[in-house]
This record gives structure tokens, sequence and C-alpha cells, in this order.
């Protein structure tokens, strides 16, 4: 976990004690709308459909269980007793009153926890593999880079006023599950030739209505030179990035427009300049925030548990979620137990104060009080006894956060949409749970195996629809809902953005095409083939001819 | 000749209001006061845009509605929405009550 000095005390106590006399000017008529708005934003303050909407960023998609907990008696006080994760690994709040939102802010403060840059055009939270400091594959945690780079943008006065918004996202995987090539920067760690560990640095990836899998703009950063590299590249970018077009100011335009090699010249120009000065990080300071992230004091155990594998025996419900949502641990004994927010028919991402407070408490009985927020709006206890895990199910089952599907064709990402977002164009949510209830038999689900359906109900692809295997685009068509359908997106280290089926289909023929979709799918393939693998096989000819016959 | 009315968002709390025949705001759209034609509904909107209001309400804007049943519904679904409230949770809402 990452400490809070009392600087950042400081600093969130002061920003919350700003925003409280903001309101209280605004709500008194001494400044207007025009000039509160971008004071609330700057304080995660939406104004959606039905309401303000507060969105509260957590840092790398890290909780502790107090936080969490917190968050729940958030969604209990100050909202409708509920709260929605996001493909930002962050939390949002539909219902608060603007003049509760200063309590509500210093609530959040008491856990070390806020809503600062999770809007506007500054840096927003990084994110990251949320298996960080657990997973069996990874090289090395990132979070303490990730902190490294939370430090160095929190209110970074040079990029406060961005072009437009700039996400940065670090895997320490070979294996992606951080998307990393769909963001303004992605960060890959590996080793070089000389065994170092290090960066493969990526820019002007992104979704939204310009889709782009970001290019390789250095190879290999080292982890001394990274904060001045970032640097180099965020000047580059606030320099020449378009200020004169927003829907063409984010990075990814800039790359597209001038070629990945210019780009890489200016920023090495810029960086020759930068390199050696105070954001060069030296062993001993990075050594600081690694032991930050130490492992919790594992037990030494064996890796196999005899009660556990009784447990999957005697019981298959528990087997099925094993067999899904228990991914292995580097320490033996230990695994990793995904929480899924995708109940059949559910609204994916959404939790409730007291699914949040007892996820918090079985991640202090059972995962060293941590837990992380995933961007495909599910939750893991990352650290659980293999011993344990039958204990941990049997709680979550009870509070329906069992569902044994993680991966499988019911769990979709999913944006609010239309139900509660001003931008959006159709709605989303109800699709998604119309889709995990034609897909909700759970023998049917084994069968097809891994299948990523992304919904996002505009096109500013919150829903991540580009880099879904199956991705949908809610549309209005002379105000009806309709939905385009893309194939082929994968936002894993194989990045592709889907490409269009065709023609959209009416909300009530949409499912029905999703289904032909996925029969077409186990018609044509081959062993071991994912929906993904076949699709990269065959092409989209033959998932056209499912759709469209001769239309 | 289309109807019209004015919506808005109210400043402390954020819910959807309507301007009313009083010049006051409604969490009922029923209680709107209609604009018929182009000139009635500028009209409207100017009136719902004075400064005065700022302190009231949020970013006011027009609407089309129909005569149904009695009452007045919107004829965009974004806009019924708002007078309801997220169709994938009815227990929320305007609906709710």
């Amino acid at each position: 976990m990452y400490r809070y000095d009392d600087f950042d005390r400081q600093l969130v106590l002061e920003r919350t004690e700003q925003f409280r006399e903001q309101v209280k000017r605004r709500l008194a008529g001494d400044i207007t709308e025009e000039q509160f708005r971008p004071l609330r934003l700057m304080n995660g303050v939406y104004l959606q459909l039905h309401a303000y909407m507060l969105r509260v960023a957590v840092p790398y998609g890290t909780l502790r269980a107090d936080q969490l907990r917190q968050l729940g008696m958030i969604a209990r006080k100050y909202d409708k007793g509920y709260g929605h994760f996001t493909t930002r690994q962050n939390i949002q709040y539909n219902w608060p009153k603007l003049d509760e939102i200063p309590d509500a802010l210093l609530d959040l403060a008491k856990v070390e926890m806020h809503a600062i840059q999770t809007s506007g055009n500054c840096i927003r939270n990084t994110t990251t593999d949320q298996y960080a400091g657990a997973a069996a594959d990874e090289i090395e945690d990132p979070r303490p880079y990730c902190e490294l780079i939370r430090q160095w943008s929190t209110f970074h006065p040079e990029f406060t006023y961005l072009p437009r918004k700039f996400k940065i996202a670090v895997t320490g995987s070979p294996n992606d599950r951080a998307a990393v090539k769909v963001h303004d920067i992605g960060l890959r760690m590996h080793q070089n030739d000389a065994g170092e560990t290090g960066f493969e640095v990526m820019v002007g990836g992104g979704l939204g209505r310009t889709p782009f899998v970001g290019k390789t703009i250095r190879e290999f950063i080292g982890k001394n030179d990274l904060f001045s590299y970032l640097e180099a590249i965020l000047r580059v970018y606030n320099r020449f990035g378009r200020r004169d077009n927003k829907y063409k100011a984010r990075i990814k335009i800039l790359v597209h427009e001038e070629g990945i090699d210019k780009i890489r010249e200016l920023v090495e120009e810029e960086w020759a300049q930068i390199k050696d000065g105070s954001l060069r990080v030296d062993d001993a300071e990075i050594a600081h925030y690694i032991e930050q992230f130490a492992p919790p004091a594992f037990e030494a155990l064996s890796d196999d548990d005899a009660d556990f594998e009784r447990h999957k025996a005697e019981n298959r419900r528990f087997a099925n979620w094993v067999r899904s949502n228990v991914i292995e641990h580097k320490q033996p004994g230990y695994a990793i137990a995904n929480v899924s927010l995708k109940p059949i028919g559910g609204i994916p991402g959404d939790a409730t104060d007291s699914q949040m407070e007892l996820v918090a408490d079985l991640s202090e009985k059972y995962s060293f009080g941590d837990v992380r927020v995933t961007h495909e709006q599910n939750l893991v206890l990352p650290h659980v006894k293999k011993a344990d895990l039958f204990a941990v199910w049997s709680e979550l089952d009870k509070a329906e956060l069992g569902t044994a599907n993680l991966g499988y064709v019911t769990d979709i990402i999913s944006c609010p949409g239309l139900d509660y977002c001003a931008l959006a164009t159709a709605r989303s949510i109800p699709l998604s749970q119309r889709i995990s209830e034609r897909f909700g038999d759970l023998d049917r689900q084994h069968d097809i195996g891994e299948l990523k359906i992304k919904i996002s109900g505009c096109i500013n692809a919150c829903g991540h629809h580009h880099v879904g295997h199956i991705g949908i685009l809610g549309l209005d068509k002379r105000g009806k809902e309709f939905y385009q359908i893309t194939l082929g997106g994968d936002a894993s280290e194989d990045a592709a953005i889907g490409k269009i089926a065709g023609a959209g289909f009416s909300e009530a023929e949409v499912v029905d095409a999703i289904e032909s979709l996925v029969t077409k799918y186990i018609d044509i393939r081959e062993s071991g083939e994912r929906f993904i693998d076949t699709y990269r096989r065959v092409g989209m000819d033959p998932f056209k001819e499912v759709l469209y016959g001769d239309r | 000749m289309s109807l019209q009315v004015v919506t808005a968002n109210r400043l402390d709390d954020g819910l959807v209001v309507f301007l009313t025949s009083d010049g006051g705001w409604s969490e009922n759209i029923n209680d709107a006061r209609i604009a018929e034609g182009k000139e009635a509904a500028n009209a409207l909107l100017a009136e719902a845009s004075a400064p005065e209001l700022d302190v009231v309400i949020v970013g006011p804007y027009l609407i089309d509605v129909e005569q149904q049943d009695g009452g007045l519904v919107p004829t965009k679904y974004r806009e019924v929405l708002r007078t309801k409230g997220p169709s994938v949770r009815e227990d929320l809402g305007y609906q709710a009550v």
C-alpha cells in the first residue's frame, strides 16, 4: 500500500476545504455556473441526467479494507446505497447532492481518498494490473511506479491545462490485463538484453471516436529515467497537441497526424534537456517505494491443500467458481480470488453499500486487508490462502457476489449509458442484462469459453467496445436506440481495434444477433480456439453472413 | 404545432426540474408551462435563462413533449428517462415515488 505522508494529507484537506468554499459561493450566487463548472470538475463532480455524479479515484485500483468500507458508508450516507465501479478502476456515485459533496469528500479524506484529477484535462488516475503483487506471471509489482507517477502527476503545475485528458496505464506482466495499448501512454515492464528491468513506452493509444492501438516510442527506458521521459512526452504533447478541436486534442491524434517517428524525435530532443535533472529517480528512492508495496507476510505453505480439494470435489458450484474466478498466485498455497460484480441479469460494476462492506471484511480476514478494482468492473481479493477459498466463496455467494463467470460471455463491460449519462446516445446496461440472461446457463458459458463483450452507450467508448471480442456501440437513430456490432477487438497484449460488422440492429434484434455470432463460432471453431482466435483465423465474412445473410 | 417545455437540473441537489406557469420549478413534468410554437418556446427559454435563476437551476433547455392520456410525455427517450429515473432501477428516481 502507498503511504500518505503529511504532505498528501494536508494537500487533500486543503483541497476539500477550498471546494467547500466554492460550493458555498456557488449556492450563494457569488459565482456563476460557468465559473463553477471547471472547479467542480476538478473535484470529480459531474452533472448527469438525473443528478450530480461524484467520481472517486482509486489509485491504480488498489484499496485497503477500511477504504472500501468507507466507500460503502458513503454510498449509504450520501447516495442511494450503491456505487458503480468503472473501467478506470474508479468508483462513481450517482445521486450525491451538491451541498453534501464537501462532507463526502471530507469522509473520503479520512481514509486517504479523494476525487482529484478524476476529470478535467489533466493526467488522470494511473491504472494497472489488478493482480499486481500477486500474479504468478509478473516480472515485478508495477505499483511502486504507478505511485511515483501519481506523485509526479498530482497537481503538476505544467500539466493542469493539457489540450485534453491524459491516461497512463502500466503492466508488470507480459500478459496485459490493464489494456495498456489503448491508453495515451502504456508502459510494459520487461527486461533488456543487459538483464535490467525497465519499460517499453507506447504512446497514442486510445478508444473514443477515433480509436488507435498505441505505438512504441521507446523499446526500453530504465526505471531511473522513466519519469523524466514521461515528462518529455507530456511537454511535447502540451506544446503541440491540438487545442483547436476538442475531438482532435488527444495525443493519439498528434501521433497519428505527425507520425510516431517525428514525435519520438521531439520527445528525445526534449528528454536530452531534462534527463539528468530532478526527475531522475535514483535506486534508493525507487527502493523506498518498492518497500511501501512489500509483499504481505505470507505463510510458507504447500501449494496443495487437501480441504480445498475436498470442497471442490463435494461442491460443484464452488468448483465452478474456482474454475473461472480463482487465478494462480505467485506464492505457494495462496490464490487470487475474483469477486464478480456481474450477477446474471445484474448491472455490471454496481455494488451495494453492504456488499462493499462485506468484501472489505473478507479482505481483512482473508487477504491482508487488500482489495483491487479491475478495469473490467469486478473486485479482487488478491492474496487468499487456498485453504480459505471455500469460506470466502461461501460468504460471497450469500451476498450475490459469488457468480462464477470471470472472462465468460456474461462478464460484460458496460458503461452507465443513457440510464445515467448525459452524453449517452443509447442505453447499455439493459442490453448487457439481456445478454447476460440469454447466456446465463453456466454449462453453455463453459462451452463458449473466454468471450469479451463490451458495450458503450455512445461514441466516447467508456465501455471499451472497440476492444471487445464482440463490441457493441449504442447509437440514436431518429429517436430510437440502435446498436452497432464490432468484431475482433482485443484489449490484451495482442491489442486490436474491432471492425464494424455492418448496419446496426434495433434494440429488439441485437441479442439475437449476438447469439447468432456465438452459434457460428461454436459451429466453426477448431479445438482450443476462443472466439477471438476463430475470428482471427476466418475473418469477418462468416460472421457477417450470419448477421446479414443476403442483406 | 409542436409543444415544448423547459427543463433543467436543480442547483443544490441536481435533480431534474421543469419550469412552471408561476415561474417556479417542479419535479413533475405535468406542472410544466407549455409553449406552443417557436416564438413562445424562445420566450420560455429566455425566461428560464434569466441570470437570477443561475442560483436555482443549471443548464435550462427546451424539450419536445406530447399530450398523452392527460399527461405530458417527452418525445425523446432521453427525456423520458429524465422524467422517470434509470430504466434499470425502477426503485430510484421519480418513478419510485
